[in-house]
């Protein structure tokens, strides 16, 4: 049993191995399904020259924003930094690295990545910027760019539910990015809300088996959300 | 007078048909999940995963991992589903979509559009907006017909970053609904109290206007 326990005890053991200079694949949309305990433990840690790979970069003072306040990565792939007003400006200052990359491409570049698949032909971003010095072919009177597959050092996912053997159920739109990430990461690591028993989540509903998942922590989530629309009854 | 963003709303929501998928963007397209015609289903997807998106929540129903692809609290409808980034872009990405709407800076006569990015000025990044534009069959434009000094969005070749080449078709401002054929807008529809002339003056790509040129119902 032991030998697929995946649960760690601390916060230090579940993001142990990072290094300057690492790529960093994260999950989360907006501040939805984002690892915030994990990213809080990289910048205490401090690590710097990251790449950082995931949709956005959190906000300025909550999720990845920390880390790019704290100046600890040397480039981001994201498709949109919209309401990060920190980005933008070391975007525009040219002190960070942005490579922004098409959503559908970045979560397929993911997925590749877990799968073996080194590179793919999309037709999202041929004749843009995105396409330039790419290689393109044409499949039937259309044209694709070739895009390559993203894989990281680490990956770091959120999901709702894991049991000890790193089987993860992901809860609402709070799924997002976070399988595809937990399948490219050298080591994955999983914050979850509930640690459970293997055997307790029914095996046709899980989302992300444990064969991907490295280590798994119980994390206390604080869920900010970004912005709080509602309708009266 | 221009029509207002509701009024561009309702002209797009003239072309939802019962039983189909559409994917809203930010902005004047959001509004038009408004304008569903009570006797017919539309279900609507937000790239972050969610297919049948619902009415935002009540304040007892917020739930942070309920949210949609403005990153605002949403619902789920009965009947939707809820699946990973990857899957939800296969769904854009293969062509599933039966409707796209989704805004602009500049529209060209060649179906280019770019909506992403004003450099040095403006970043923002693409988000899922080139892969609908590359991987919808139906997509209407939402836009001003000119910037608010004036400038005309509807050009001989767009000046900003592209997002997709040779993919729309279709547009509506605040001042018509144009299509593009061959290299050139065709007025198909003007705004009520806004004259050709007007359309003209403010439309710098090539314009052709047909004998008829309806006046909007909205």
């Amino acid at each position: 049993m032991a030998g697929f326990d995946k649960v760690v005890p601390s916060l230090n053991e579940a993001m142990a191995g990072i290094e300057n200079g690492m790529t960093i694949i994260a999950g989360g949309f907006g501040l939805c399904g984002i690892p915030e305990n994990l990213i809080a433990e990289i910048q205490r840690v401090g690590t710097h020259s990251l790449t950082v790979v995931s949709n956005n970069c959190g906000v300025d003072d909550f999720g990845l924003g920390l880390l790019l306040k704290n100046q600890q990565i040397k480039k981001i792939i994201a498709s949109y930094v919209g309401e990060n007003r920190t980005f933008e400006q070391q975007m525009i200052a040219g002190t960070i690295d942005v490579e922004l990359t098409p959503q559908g491409t970045l979560a397929e570049k993911m997925r590749a990545g877990g799968a073996g698949i080194p590179a793919f032909f999309t037709a999202t971003g041929y004749g843009t910027a995105v396409g330039e010095g790419k290689e393109i072919r044409e499949y039937n009177g259309k044209n694709y760019i070739l895009e390559e597959a993203i894989t990281g050092d680490f990956a770091i996912v959120k999901a709702w539910k894991g049991d000890r053997y790193g089987n993860l159920v992901y809860r609402h739109t709070a799924q997002n990015f976070n399988p595809m990430a937990a399948t490219a990461g050298r080591i994955t690591v999983a914050e979850v809300e509930e640690i459970v028993e293997p055997g307790e989540l029914d095996p046709t509903q899980i989302h992300t088996p444990g064969i991907y998942v490295d280590r798994l922590i119980q994390g206390n989530a604080e869920k900010r959300i970004e912005q709080r629309l509602t309708r009266t009854a | 007078m221009p029509l207002t963003r509701e009024q561009m709303a309702r002209r797009v929501a003239q072309e939802l048909k019962d039983g189909s998928y559409v994917n809203l963007g930010i902005g004047i397209p959001t509004l038009v999940a408004n304008c569903v015609p009570d006797n017919m289903d539309v279900m609507f997807q937000s790239e972050n995963g969610l297919l049948g998106v619902g009415p935002y929540p009540t304040e007892e129903e917020v739930d942070a991992d309920m949210i949609n692809a403005g990153k605002a609290t949403v619902t789920a409808i009965a009947g939707s589903s809820i699946v990973s980034s990857a899957d939800s872009f296969a769904m854009i990405r293969g062509g599933h979509i039966d409707l796209t709407v989704l805004g602009a800076f500049q529209v060209d006569v060649m179906g280019n559009i770019a909506s992403y990015m004003i450099p040095g000025k403006k970043v923002k990044g693409m988000g899922g907006a080139m892969d609908l534009v590359a991987g919808a069959n139906n997509i209407f434009v939402t836009m001003t017909h000119a910037s608010a000094s004036g400038q005309s969005k509807l050009l001989a070749e767009c000046t900003l970053p592209l997002t997709g080449v040779g993919c729309i078709k279709k547009i509506v401002t605040d001042l018509a609904y144009l299509e593009i054929q061959d290299k050139k807008f065709i007025l198909r529809e003007r705004a009520a109290d806004t004259s050709i002339d007007e359309i003209i003056a403010l439309t710098e790509g090539e314009l052709i206007v047909p004998e008829v040129v309806k006046v909007m119902d909205v």
